[in-house]
């Protein structure tokens, strides 16, 4: 088992100009990790991480797009990873922090906390699919999941985090939007 | 009460003209969950049609984030879809589309709707309630039941874009 905000330390170092998409826990961990104009984190609705990864991935094609999101997110919008598969973005990295709780609605566990996300995702028809569980694993192969053809899928097996501090307006805050769009259009 | 259309698919809605002005729209995108209002006259040409790119998915919430991410690339969506998606998806309409003010454009039939009625005086419940949502969430809607109602559709998509806000176009009957 990791600890998600260690996981994104690792990852922080293999981003450069990549959208990253992330919601609730994730996006507080990642801005803290790695402050950027390209972390999109007006998602909206609970669950449509996956769905605004798509867009933004098949809207820029020559530009990689990773999802950071989490498992009671993903459980919202489970058909995502059929719509995904279906559609193929090879810019498209799909991440899910797998915790076992709805953490920012109170750690109540998930309806199936070892539910397989990567078998899933695998059914689904990711091009490639992980199943993270040790960091140091996660280390060595971090790069190479990134920059394969995707779209792919990794599990992040992670502790629930001590609890947070969710900056709603800050992460939500429409100037941030703005200044994501102008960055990502270039 | 006054009678049934005879004819759902009359061609008093032309299939082609919807598909020429969502076209003339900019529209690249067409995101859809099939809806048997609109199956025929455009999403089975829509899926033909080299001009547009057909993201068929799952359910009709995941259309509006899709849509929403590439607004930010300055790429076109269309969402094709059957009222009871739309009152599916509400909670993601209501805040990426109302609050965060994104330019999402749904196409929406009106499943089971006479279309000889005004949609608020539906005998159908869901059909009954779409206005007054829309009007209660501040989106702009616009009814399409007859030839004449396809030039709304370029102006509505054109102002949705223009001024960053969601628009939708109620399809009152099937096009043919």
């Amino acid at each position: 088992m990791m600890k998600r905000d260690e996981c994104f330390r690792v990852l922080a170092r293999h981003i450069s100009d990549e959208a990253v998409v992330a919601t609730y826990s994730s996006a507080v961990d990642w801005v803290a990790v790695a402050p950027r104009v390209l972390n999109y984190t007006s998602i909206g609705a609970m669950g449509l991480d996956s769905s605004h990864g798509l867009g933004l991935a098949l809207g820029r094609p020559d530009r990689r797009v990773v999802v950071l999101q989490g498992d009671g997110s993903l459980l919202m919008n489970l058909g995502s990873l059929v719509t995904i598969a279906a559609v193929a973005p090879k810019n498209l990295v799909h991440l899910v922090a797998q915790n076992q709780t709805y953490e920012a609605n109170g750690g109540h566990p998930i309806p199936a906390p070892n539910v397989d996300f990567a078998g899933l995702a695998r059914a689904a028809g990711y091009a490639a699919v992980y199943d993270f569980s040790d960091l140091g694993v996660f280390e060595q192969q971090v790069a190479h999941v990134l920059e394969q053809d995707g779209p792919v899928f990794a599990t992040l097996h992670v502790e629930p985090s001590k609890p947070l501090t969710y900056d709603y307006p800050s992460l939500y805050d429409p100037a941030k939007r703005k200044a994501f769009k102008a960055a990502w259009q270039q | 009460m006054p009678a049934p259309d005879p004819s759902p698919g009359s061609p008093a809605l032309s299939g082609s003209a919807i598909i020429a002005a969502i076209k003339a729209s900019g529209i690249e995108y067409v995101l859809s969950v099939p809806d048997i209002t609109t199956s025929s006259g455009l999403l089975a040409p829509i899926a033909q049609d080299k001009g547009f790119r057909l993201i068929r998915v799952c359910k009709e919430d995941e259309c509006i984030g899709i849509a929403s991410g590439l607004s930010y690339c300055d790429k076109r969506a269309l969402i094709l879809i059957q009222h009871t998606g739309f009152l599916d998806s509400i909670n993601a309409i209501r805040g990426i589309a109302v609050e965060y003010k994104q330019p999402i454009c749904m196409m929406v039939g009106l499943l089971q709707h006479e279309p000889e009625r005004e949609p608020r005086a539906s005998s159908r419940y869901g059909v009954r309630i779409m206005e007054p949502i829309l009007d209660d969430m501040g989106i702009a809607h616009h009814l399409i039941s007859a030839e004449a109602d396809v030039a709304k559709i370029q102006p509505a998509i054109e102002k949705a874009y223009r001024e960053s806000g969601p628009v939708t176009l109620l399809i009152g009957r099937s096009p043919a």
